[in-house]
């Protein structure tokens, strides 16, 4: 399922990319090209074949060769730039996510239990103000209280672990909020059901009730949260890699739209939806961890 | 006699049924917090209408001899690099943000009701066609579909909005055709079959009204992302071009001098905060106003 939907948004950029005014060939000549060399070199780059031919090559190249084409500013391979730039990105998308979930579903767990008293207003509402926050705005505000102001942290730029506290901060504000809120709508649903009560009733152990009872069965809304939600934050990374000047996926794209360098941004778009898309899969893989009816489910279609 | 008791139960029943938007209104009073959110969105808006009427300086207007001023009676939020009224811009920037998070998300629910409700009641082929196109716009994040989009059309406020319609599209069409789908079971569909409705009269009068409850939680909350989405493309260069002002432009051209004058990126963030926070309060009490669990 995953590689028809791959092709689909390669398709789908490919296309965006080609329709778009501005002649590549021109792009990477400059303002004083001859009429005479812009034509050489976009039979050269293969422009002047039809669509449909340059995509497929593209396609083979990706898939045989894992070549994403040469950039137009820099003539540098395109696979080179993001297998290096990714590793940054991705550090602080699954960190953030670590803290999302490590954060976000205790503190949703803490709001259903104790619904209606202080603990549920505080958690809830730092989880709306969460949400609601520009994530490069909150960024800013972290580096200029504890970068510029306390001096804790390094405001910007890669390094040693130090350096990605800030931004993992910034970028999982929204993921916590997010888990948060989700863990406590779907635990408040659980608990009000009959099997709560009966174990509650046999005298089973609170503790034990919240969390073999009660967040087994929550969980399954939590994962597709979560799913979504590593979405966003691997958005909000691309974002707040701007404000802390980490060379990244993100700054790279947004280097590649400011000069036109369209294989640039065609291979990193390509690139983050297989991620993604490798991420949703493991989503979908954890469903059947989780739930043993879907496990169930699934061993019975396969006979 | 019997005449009587009849026309008795039926204006009972109109009034039940005008009591459910009224239960919902009177739930959505009750509820301070969307009151509240209420409270601040209809604030900003009524900043973003007469915005050019309140706001003390032009938002062009520049004074290099008050470059980089603290917030003081004169300029209550300071002045930026040109000597520009901080105040003024965000007042004016008000109106960049409102008509991005309204105008997209007006586009991108009234297409997606459109596709989810064909989707959820022809089903078939139609169906499988469309959510396929949907899973391809689905596998990227919608941030990032949003900035490739825009990447390609070329920044600009409108070039902005159609990105965030389309990456917006396909969640209103997921939430429609599952609502459709459930509401297509019911036997009063049936008989609107029966009585030889037309397709169209069954799906806009019949299915839509009882699909909307889950739909306008989604287009409150969903203008409150467009509008952190557009800010957030404003402020890495695709949305809102400078000297126009915008919230997230305004916080990416302060970015440079936060060391020395970081009020000039701490007011448009709070006023980002402000109203994707109303909206975001509003949507809450929307959703526990509609949820037919809490009848009580």
């Amino acid at each position: 399922m995953m590689i028809p939907v791959l092709l689909g948004v390669a398709f789908l950029i490919f296309a965006i990319m080609s329709f778009t005014p501005g002649d590549p060939a021109a792009i990477i000549l400059g303002a004083q090209a001859t009429p005479e060399a812009i034509q050489e070199l976009r039979e050269k780059l293969g422009l002047n074949q039809p669509f449909l031919s340059r995509f497929f090559y593209y396609i083979k190249g990706v898939v045989t060769r894992f070549d994403f084409g040469t950039s137009y500013i820099n003539g540098r391979n395109v696979q080179d730039e993001i297998l290096m730039r990714f590793g940054y990105t991705f550090r602080v998308a699954l960190l953030s996510m670590a803290f999302a979930l490590g954060f976000g579903v205790p503190l949703g767990i803490t709001a259903a239990v104790h619904r209606n008293t202080w603990k549920d207003s505080v958690s809830m509402t730092v989880a709306l103000l969460g949400i609601s926050m520009p994530t490069f705005w909150f960024g800013q505000m972290m580096s200029i209280v504890f970068a510029l102001k306390l001096g804790l942290f390094p405001a910007s730029g890669v390094g040693g672990i130090r350096f990605y506290i800030l931004p993992c901060l910034t970028v999982s504000m929204m993921g916590i909020a997010a888990m948060a809120r989700m863990t406590r709508s779907s635990m408040l649903e659980v608990i009000r059901s009959d099997y709560i009560t009966t174990a509650r009733a046999k005298g089973q152990e609170e503790r034990k009730i919240i969390y073999n009872h009660a967040l087994r069965n929550a969980l399954i809304p939590v994962v597709t949260q979560a799913g979504a939600t590593f979405g966003i934050l691997l958005g909000g990374t691309l974002v707040a890699e701007t404000v802390f000047s980490i060379p990244g996926l993100g700054s790279y794209m947004i280097t590649s739209i400011n000069s036109r360098d369209y294989p640039a941004i065609q291979g990193s778009v390509i690139f983050i939806a297989a991620i993604f898309g490798v991420v949703m899969l493991l989503v979908d893989i954890l469903y059947t961890v989780i739930d043993p009816r879907i496990r169930a489910e699934f061993s019975k279609g396969g006979k | 006699m019997n005449l009587q008791k009849e026309s008795k139960t039926l204006s009972s029943q109109t009034a039940n049924r005008q009591s459910m938007t009224a239960i919902m209104l009177r739930r959505l009073k009750k509820n301070k917090t969307a009151m509240g959110g209420l409270f601040i969105l209809t604030f900003m808006m009524v900043i973003a209408i007469f915005g050019p009427l309140i706001a003390p300086y032009s938002y062009t207007e520049t004074d290099l001899f008050h470059t980089f001023g603290l917030p003081s009676l004169l300029h209550p939020f300071g002045t930026d690099e040109l000597g520009r009224d901080i105040m003024s811009r965000l007042i004016i920037g008000s109106r960049a943000s409102m008509k991005i998070g309204f105008l997209s998300m007006a586009g991108a629910s009234v297409v997606g009701i459109m596709l989810g409700s064909i989707c959820g009641y022809f089903g078939g082929k139609v169906d499988a066609v469309i959510m396929r196109f949907m899973d391809v716009f689905q596998a990227l994040p919608p941030l990032i579909l949003a900035i490739a989009i825009c990447a390609a059309l070329g920044p600009g406020l409108n070039n902005c909005i159609l990105a965030i319609i389309i990456s917006n599209i396909p969640g209103f069409v997921r939430i429609t055709r599952a609502s459709v789908l459930n509401i297509r079971r019911m036997e009063y569909l049936e008989a609107a079959t029966a009585i030889n409705c037309s397709t169209t009269r069954i799906i806009v009068k019949h299915i839509l009204p009882n699909a909307l409850s889950p739909l306008i939680v989604q287009i409150t909350m969903g203008v409150a992302n467009a509008i952190i989405s557009a800010s957030a493309m404003s402020f890495i260069g695709l949305g809102v071009q400078p000297p126009n002002p915008e919230w997230g432009a305004m916080l990416s051209a302060g970015r440079s001098y936060i060391r020395n004058y970081p009020h000039m990126v701490t007011f448009s963030g709070i006023m980002i905060m402000l109203t994707v926070l109303s909206l975001n309060m509003l949507g809450d009490g929307l959703r526990d106003a509609l949820d037919p669990k809490l009848k009580s």
